[in-house]
């Protein structure tokens, strides 16, 4: 595959197929994903978008049969061919995940975790690592005095803010988001997407989401996915409002999906 | 058809199968107890003299006036159950690590019934093994005039056990949920980070349960150590020495000797104590149970 030179894009996919066994999932994707932007995926059930994410973080590789063809480029380099090490990778592009999966530690050693399997070891390091990282959350006042308490006694909420406290505690660029608040109510779905849009100053953001409203609040740009196509992308506000594709149109306006 | 009768007598019969399992168990502890205590109090020895003593001549009549130090045995067991531990832990975690997280598919395939074909082979082919195969290896090796010891009991008991601990660790392991790894992965862990650090802590108390049935195993059996062990009866002179086990001289001399008799009541003494030892080795499988599950609140 060619090392195409990029463009300022953070992430740049070229003509990406990606197959489970026989079963083609993703479909010639062209696609450009801008730095320190919030993208949003947005589509019907199985059409693709979280498996997309999935490819930008390698985290399909422990798919059984999975197959990808085509470029994808983080800052110009090939993530599956220039033999860039998935730790590596996964340092770089950190990921939250549908369900707060936070380990069954405590809520300082689950922000640690990531430093800690870099060799940081140094308790003043690890302290304000972990400090930073509760604060770039919000969720530094709240946790400071339980920080020995089991993350798993946390509400869904809180457990899904610690875990991006996780993910950033390794000083990721991007950052994936696969539905992060679907299993949160109203309140602390408001609260992470708040938290999105703060942390694009720092941070390029993909999300997958399938909540409409959600895309059109905090994303930049929206691209929509249908049977592993990208049928359409743009800046969100011309997705929403004046959508190319029929197809997207009819998914925007909820007439299926 | 439905009839309430029918329902009533099932009921009874299912009650009195739980019942049954409940009783059967005391009634066998009451029983060892009585029978054990004939030692004491019968044939008047104390428990220090049983539990630290090292001269085990009982007499074989209804008078007594025997020794009964059963100290040997008690060591014996304790040693050789623990050097079993020392070479079936490492390489049970190591199976199961491999066939849940290295190789799931042929591990669940292929390893995990060749590990179920283990348990289901006889103590007495083991042993008989052991006999056959790893005793004159260890002679010639180590150039012993017997290879009957200590180390040929713990490798039998280690391959005997080894099975229970690995399924045991292999379900514990497998019971971690998926998405605790995905997050280490996802945070650019690498396979053997996310093994010790995430998947291990999470099964610790599950695989510590599996341990501790193993050993439990490995206190309970008699004929496989019996015939690799020597029956000698003192303390072992290093791995290489011979010794004797508590499951070893109850099944050695249980036959021979007369029912009533000093030397009987102290083999039923023994007996006694491996019953309030595996009586231990539930509680404590309960305790750390309870004790995880607390954590993981």
């Amino acid at each position: 595959m060619s090392e195409k030179k990029a463009t300022s894009a953070k992430f740049y996919v070229h003509d990406l197929d990606l197959f489970y066994g026989s079963f083609q999932a993703l479909k010639k994707i062209n696609f450009q994903i801008a730095a320190n932007r919030i993208t949003a995926l947005i589509g019907p059930s199985g059409c693709g978008k979280s498996t997309f994410l999935k490819t930008l973080n390698r985290m399909n590789d422990f798919v059984e049969g999975c197959k990808i063809t085509g470029d994808v480029q983080l800052d110009g380099r090939d993530i599956y061919t220039s033999g860039m090490s998935e730790i590596e990778l996964r340092q770089r592009v950190g990921m939250v995940f549908q369900q707060p999966n936070p380990f069954p530690k405590t809520i300082y050693d689950n922000v640690a975790y990531g430093p800690r399997i870099r060799g940081v070891h140094r308790k003043s390091e690890l302290d304000e690592i972990v400090e930073t990282s509760l604060r770039e959350v919000g969720i530094w006042d709240e946790f400071k005095d339980r920080l020995n308490k089991s993350a798993l006694g946390l509400s869904g909420g809180q457990q899904q803010r610690l875990c991006i406290a996780r993910t950033i505690a390794v000083h990721p660029e991007v950052i994936l988001m696969d539905e992060p608040t679907s299993a949160l109510d109203p309140i602390s779905t408001m609260k992470i997407e708040d938290l999105a849009v703060e942390m694009k100053e720092k941070y390029t953001i993909v999300i997958v989401t399938h909540n409409m409203q959600q895309a059109n609040r905090i994303s930049d740009t929206t691209a929509f996915f249908l049977l592993g196509e990208l049928i359409e992308s743009g800046p969100t506000q011309d997705i929403f409002l004046n959508p190319q594709n029929k197809k997207t149109e009819e998914y925007i306006t909820g007439r299926f999906g | 058809m439905y009839s309430k009768g029918k329902e009533k007598t099932w009921k009874f019969f299912v009650l009195l199968c739980g019942l049954l399992m409940i009783a059967l168990p005391i009634a066998i502890g009451i029983f060892l107890a009585v029978k054990g205590n004939a030692l004491f109090y019968q044939y008047h020895h104390t428990l220090g003299e049983f539990l630290f003593t090292t001269t085990w001549k009982l007499k074989d009549d209804l008078v007594g006036g025997g020794k009964g130090g059963a100290a040997v045995f008690i060591v014996g067991s304790l040693i050789v159950c623990g050097l079993a531990l020392l070479i079936a832990v490492p390489f049970s975690l190591a199976a199961a690590i491999f066939m849940t997280e290295i190789a799931p598919k042929w591990g669940t395939k292929i390893l995990r019934p060749a590990v179920e074909i283990f348990v289901g082979i006889p103590s007495v082919v083991y042993g008989w093994i052991g006999m056959t195969v790893l005793v004159p290896f260890l002679q010639n090796v180590f150039h012993l005039k017997t290879g009957r010891s200590v180390l040929a009991g713990g490798i039998v008991l280690a391959v005997m056990i080894f099975p229970s601990i690995t399924t045991v660790a292999a379900d514990a392991i497998r019971a971690v949920p998926v998405s605790a790894r995905m997050a280490a992965y996802g945070l650019g862990a690498t396979r053997w980070q996310v093994t010790h650090q995430i998947v291990m802590p999470a099964a610790q108390t599950s695989v510590l349960t599996g341990v501790i049935l193993g050993l439990a195993r490995a206190f309970g059996e008699a004929l496989a150590v019996a015939m690799v062990i020597g029956k000698t009866p003192a303390f072992p002179k290093g791995i290489f020495g011979q010794t004797a086990t508590m499951t070893t001289v109850i099944a050695s001399r249980m036959a021979e000797l007369m029912e009533g008799s000093e030397a009987k009541a102290g083999l039923w003494t023994i007996a006694f104590i491996l019953y309030l030892i595996s009586l231990f080795f539930i509680f404590l499988i309960h305790i750390i149970a309870a004790k995880g599950a607390k954590k993981n609140k």
